[in-house]
């Protein structure tokens, strides 16, 4: 059983189970929402799934790619939560919730995932397909993109506006049953802090 | 989360402070420091010459399990002890802010404990209930915060019910121009230090910086209030007419008259808010208590003025996560019932919101 949170777009939290499926799962699409929702959140997906935190094997966390500000929240937040009741983080590309959603209600072949980026630019992952046990195979991506330089225009194009913890969890149970690879545990930001470094004082006289 | 703290007497408290560059998680039990874990992104922040809010909200994403960890660890406590949990929801930087408030909120329900949102500027006041030197903390008090993101005085009748705004900067915090006018002196980030550094070198009357708010004018609209924008800029001027004259600027004694201009400014009006309410105790807290001079004037006046001096020791005084568990303690102790689960970051969040529910 695992308590998965994305917050690469809206913020989505659920409880999922291997056997059982999504138990519960909250999503909240507004993008600017983040900190005043993420808590009961968590909270009201704990208690619909008649969860004891104690009970879970793991916390699943979508990385990203996502704006900064709102995929930190969710990243702050699994990470914090299994330190707290002692389990593992299982990291996540959030795309791959997408592709894995879209493989598992019947799409077959390459599809490339699309989410906003804000300032006008995408992020983006190609896959060519999902394996034998249903795992969507990420062949490029993710990446940052303008909407004009984005590739793959033989791929089947999902722009996702959300991104769904209770499939993200479910992509995770099904990882670990069958020992295939998480993400690393880092923030998918793909953009540097715009910050221009000092180039000393500026004359104040003319 | 539990709505319901067990032990109201001495309550084990978590406080989680990301409200500009430190990481600060602090344990306290009631009024007694356990542990004050601080992570500085300080030093990725030196090659833009100031806080970079994006790398500050980076950084304390990175340090926030490190320094639960380290934290715990030191308190010689295990996280399921804590009977709360408080954190930092305003002001500062939002992006910062929302880490912290994100980061508690998730702590609050994986251990099923209540949570404290409370004000970052009435937890520097807090501070000084956990310094050492341990005599007992009395109100009212005059409380003169400053910093690099902020300049505050606060007239403090009670922690936890009454605190009130008197002034605040309507510019630059002043830990802001100590950074401007050491870049403008080509010393490094932070600047504060570099000051302190230089100045006790120089003579502080060789040149007489303007004192931001002072004149009789000023004084009337803005009693309390401080700017130091227009300092910066005197001072800026100054030196690029040594320069253009192809003289060398005396760095010494630019620096010494320029840390004398804010230590005067800051002391005379806090003074003068203890005189006009007839308050007899000054607090100082924020990370510019670690300039030199400005402790030195405001012990100098104070006695001077009658007016009780307390300065809690400089890692209470530069943002911290003990004096968030503190104030949280105090809000407990006082029988205030915890926030819900759905506060969120408030970046201008006024001081007179001690807690948000
Ligand atoms: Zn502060």
């Amino acid at each position: 059983m695992l308590l998965a949170i994305d917050s690469s777009t809206g913020t989505s939290v659920a409880v999922v189970d291997r056997d059982g499926g999504i138990l519960a799962e909250r999503t909240i699409t507004d993008t600017m929402s983040h900190a005043e929702v993420v808590g009961s959140s968590l909270r009201e997906v704990m208690q619909e799934a008649g969860v004891e935190a104690s009970a879970l094997s793991g916390v699943a966390c979508g990385m990203g790619p996502g704006p900064f500000t709102g995929l930190r929240i969710g990243i702050a937040a699994a990470r914090v939560f299994a330190l707290a009741t002692g389990k593992p983080l299982v990291p996540l590309v959030s795309h791959d919730a997408v592709a894995f959603d879209k493989y598992r209600s019947g799409h077959t072949g390459g599809l490339l995932v699309v989410t906003d980026a804000r300032r006008r630019e995408l992020y983006w992952s190609a896959y060519s397909g999902a394996d034998q046990n249903g795992i969507p195979v990420r062949v490029e991506g993710p990446g940052l993109s303008k909407p004009n330089d984005l590739g793959h225009a033989d791929l089947v194009r999902v722009d996702a506006t959300t991104v769904s913890a209770g499939a993200l969890g479910m992509l995770g149970e099904l990882l670990y049953a069958t020992g295939g690879a998480f993400a690393a545990d880092e923030a998918l930001y793909l953009r540097s802090p715009d910050a221009v470094p000092s180039t000393g004082a500026k004359r104040v006289t003319a | 989360m539990n709505d319901v703290v067990t032990n109201r007497s001495n309550p084990l408290v978590l406080g989680i402070e990301t409200s500009c560059d430190e990481t600060g998680i602090g344990i306290v039990r009631g009024s007694t420091l356990l542990s004050n874990t601080i992570a500085s992104s300080m030093d990725e922040h030196a090659r833009y010459g100031g806080v970079v809010p994006e790398v500050a909200a980076r950084a304390h994403l990175e340090e926030m399990v490190p320094a639960l960890n380290q934290a715990v660890a030191e308190a010689g406590i295990s996280l399921n002890d804590i009977d709360a949990i408080a954190v930092t929801t305003g002001p500062g930087l939002s992006g910062a802010l929302m880490v912290g408030v994100g980061a508690a909120k998730a702590l609050a329900v994986a251990l099923d404990k209540p949570i404290y949102a409370v004000n970052h500027l009435v937890g520097h006041v807090g501070a000084d209930i956990l310094d050492p030197s341990g005599t007992p903390f009395e109100y009212p008090t005059i409380a003169l915060l400053v910093s690099g993101g902020h300049t505050s005085l606060l007239l403090v009748r009670d922690l936890v019910s009454d605190v009130e705004l008197l002034g605040e900067t309507i510019d630059d915090a002043a830990g802001e121009a100590f950074d401007k006018v050491a870049r403008i002196l080509g010393l490094p980030y932070p600047g504060g230090p570099q000051i302190d550094r230089v100045a006790a070198a120089g003579d502080p009357n060789a040149i007489r910086f303007p004192r931001g708010l002072s004149r009789p004018k000023d004084m009337e609209k803005h009693r309390y209030d401080f700017s130091f924008s227009g300092l910066k800029t005197a001072v800026a001027r100054w030196v690029e007419q040594k320069q253009d004259a192809g003289l060398d600027v005396p760095v010494a004694d630019v620096a010494a008259g320029f840390r004398e201009a804010v230590a005067d400014v800051l002391i005379t009006k806090a003074l003068a808010a203890c005189a006009d309410h007839g308050v007899p105790r000054l607090l100082l807290g924020g990370g510019v208590v670690a300039n030199a001079r400005v402790r030195e004037l405001a012990a100098e006046r104070a006695e001077k003025a009658g007016v009780a001096l307390r300065i809690p020791p400089l890692s209470l005084c530069t943002d911290n996560g003990a004096m968030i568990a503190e104030l949280g303690a105090q809000l407990i102790m006082a029988g205030h019932a915890p926030s819900t689960l759905d506060f969120s970051a408030d970046s201008t969040l006024p001081v007179t919101d001690i807690q948000v529910r």
